[in-house]
């Protein structure tokens, strides 16, 4: 246990103490509630630490910036939240495409449009998946605490780097906001990973090659590896090609790459789920709001067990699968009309009776809301 | 001395888009000579560019070149100057995607005085997606979305960026290629924002629908509606309408960003946050 780490932090600031220590050293964002406090922490860390930020002129500048900063060997993040989230998805798939890492926080608040701004939701679950145009990975984290937040933050940048893939850290407002204590890990205690650079000459480098792993080490600009980006696409060499073959084989590569490594890339939770007959599924805080149920349900004598997907996209189908296999009822709480619910059905609809239970008037989903579910299905 | 293009190209790409007549070689050309003359090496070179005909002109240079989306070339470039600043930055764009979708950047990239070298291809049109009027399109011109002449106001691109705050404007043609390379051999030396206009001929979409003839005679206009700006100082600004004015409009020392934020850097390691 690392003495004198403790402290009292929203998750928001535990998003920008997090980006700190993965590395990250370039923020580009704009002001939207209820995200502001990573920009404002950041704004006052980051040149402490020999990094830049940038308030950009808007969302779309922002992801942008951060992109080119990537390209130059910079790990660098946005924050947001759900109206500057749909203005930033056009370069979020250039990030995509051109395979850049980068990590975008999008704290999500309640409704369509400017909706609720300063209440929460779940919303954006899939907009964060299908978002933008075109067939593209993409990795969605979602923490349910403050310390989830530092955790997975540090992880959407070591995914990002590793897969060279942009991340999203999916935070609902009361996570953002909720200030808790929390021990925060040493730093050399941090597993940081650093993109993989060529080790071949700048005459054999293929940034888009079609490699053995799917993936392709990265130089900076400026490294003497004079490469094209685009987001056209492009063959093995990054330039524009309207070759048929090249094209479905770089999209196919580009979409394996995280199929592939659903094992390493989803992450899911589990609570007395050995021999629940009745399951919960749901992340970020509704998922922490649960563990307090499945504890609540015990002592009534159910045998309720919790599944929380941490890597919200891709979606952790087998886990949910093998779940709906062993409960007669799965109990989805959700601050939106259902989005997790869609993909649980799709996953285990046939094993499982799915049941769903949605609050989208900007108050979280409370303990007794949820228990009053489970005694229903019982 | 006779420039060595050659060592500037990515000579298997070519032949280029371009159609015959276009204006754009000549910009191109006029870039390569005066990164030449300011004696930059080709790795410390970043060239960005949003979407559109002269956009596809990092696909040519070999240099680190970033085709971005439409109009957000300065945004990237803005992240790529403030993560590396020792990296020169230029930013190759067209009138639609500089001042149209890309407006906004253009102007606050101006405003912050970050110091990136913007060349603007002006052609008046949106060539690539098929003659589609711009911002730029003067008043009463056609255009493939314009059948019955442009009712508005074009921007004078020159006056956004010097009013929103670059360091240096300037403008030529590709009829003035000699005075173009040096516009953008002061924009790459000059620290801060630089803007330079260049004006190109589109014969294909822009001249065509407007009988302005081939590449040849809209060169002809070009140099025909051209007022050196000392010239244009002394005339009153009724015979300046539909002139092009050419030179330096505007060269200012003013405080660049990134310097000014290494000097922040500098302060917040010692504590200090004023």
């Amino acid at each position: 246990m690392s003495q004198g780490n403790v402290k009292m932090l929203s998750g928001n600031e535990a998003c920008a103490l997090a980006a700190i220590a993965a590395g990250a050293r370039f923020f580009a964002g704009y002001p939207i509630t209820p995200s502001s406090e990573i920009a404002e922490m950041l704004s006052f860390l980051l040149p402490k630490n020999g990094g830049r930020f940038i308030q950009m002129e808007d969302e779309i500048a922002s992801m942008g910036a951060i992109i080119g900063a990537s390209l130059c060997g910079v790990k660098s993040l946005t924050a947001t939240s759900g109206p500057g989230f749909s203005l930033k998805q056009e370069n979020i798939v250039y990030a995509a495409m051109a395979e850049v890492p980068c990590v975008i926080i999008n704290v999500m608040r309640g409704g369509p449009s400017t909706g609720l701004p300063t209440q929460p939701a779940q919303s954006d679950l899939q907009q964060a998946r299908w978002g933008r145009h075109g067939d593209h990975p993409i990795i969605v984290l979602a923490p349910a605490t403050v310390r989830g937040a530092f955790d997975l933050t540090v992880r959407a940048f070591n995914l990002a780097e590793t897969y060279r893939i942009p991340v999203i850290l999916l935070l609902d407002e009361v996570v953002g906001h909720m200030r808790e204590k929390v021990e925060l890990p040493a730093p050399g205690a941090l597993e940081v990973i650093d993109r993989e650079t060529p080790n071949v000459s700048p005459e054999e480098y293929l940034p888009y090659r079609h490699s053995e792993t799917d993936l392709n080490p990265m130089p900076a600009f400026g490294d003497g590896y004079r490469y094209h980006v685009t987001g056209l696409a492009h063959d093995e060499t990054g330039f524009p090609t309207n070759n048929i073959k090249e094209i479905d084989l770089q999209y196919r590569r580009l979409n394996r790459k995280v199929d592939r490594y659903i094992d390493e890339i989803c992450q899911v939770r589990r609570l007395e789920t050995e021999d629940a007959n009745i399951g919960i599924v749901t992340f970020g805080s509704t998922a922490r709001t649960s563990r307090h149920v499945v504890k609540a349900a015990r002592r009534e004598g159910l045998k309720v067990g919790l599944l929380q997907p941490v890597t919200v996209w891709p979606f952790p189908d087998e886990d949910v699968r093998a779940f709906g296999q062993q409960v007669s009822h799965i109990v989805v709480p959700e601050m939106n009309l259902g989005q997790m619910a869609r993909e649980i059905e799709r996953v285990a609809g046939c094993h499982a009776e799915i049941h769903r239970l949605n609050r989208v008037d900007g108050e979280p989903i409370t303990p007794k809301e949820i228990l009053d579910k489970i005694r229903e299905v019982a | 001395m006779l420039t060595d293009y050659t060592r500037y190209l990515r000579l298997k790409k070519f032949p280029h888009i371009w159609c015959s007549g276009c204006g754009h070689g000549i910009v191109l050309k006029a870039v390569l000579r005066a990164i030449d003359r300011v004696g930059l090496e080709n790795d410390d070179i970043v060239m960005v560019s949003g979407i559109g005909c002269s956009s596809r002109t990092p696909g040519y240079v070999d240099f680190n070149t970033l085709h971005t989306t439409h109009g957000r070339a300065i945004a990237f470039a803005t992240g790529v100057k403030m993560a590396k600043p020792e990296m020169n930055v230029i930013v190759v764009t067209g009138d639609g995607d500089a001042t149209a979708i890309g407006g906004n950047h253009l102007i606050h990239a101006a405003r912050r005085n970050i110091d990136l070298t913007v060349v603007v291809f002006n052609n008046y049109i949106y060539g690539m997606t098929g003659g589609q009027g711009s911002p730029t399109t003067p008043r009463g011109m056609k255009a493939s979305t314009l059948p019955y002449g442009n009712i508005e106001q074009p921007f004078d691109v020159c006056h956004l960026a010097a009013a929103a705050g670059a360091s240096y404007v300037a403008r030529s043609t590709v009829y003035h290629a000699r005075l173009l390379d040096k516009c953008v051999e002061h924009g790459i030396r000059k620290k801060g924002f630089s803007l330079i206009e260049a004006m190109t001929p589109c014969p294909t979409s822009y001249g065509r629908r407007n009988r302005l003839g081939d590449g040849a005679k809209m060169l002809q206009q070009l140099k025909d509606l051209s007022v050196k700006v000392d010239e244009a100082s002394k005339k009153p600004a009724n015979e300046l309408a539909g002139k092009i004015v050419i030179g330096t409009l505007k060269d200012e020392d003013i405080p660049e960003y990134v310097e000014e934020y290494d000097r922040l850097i500098m302060a917040a390691a010692q504590g200090r946050t004023s």
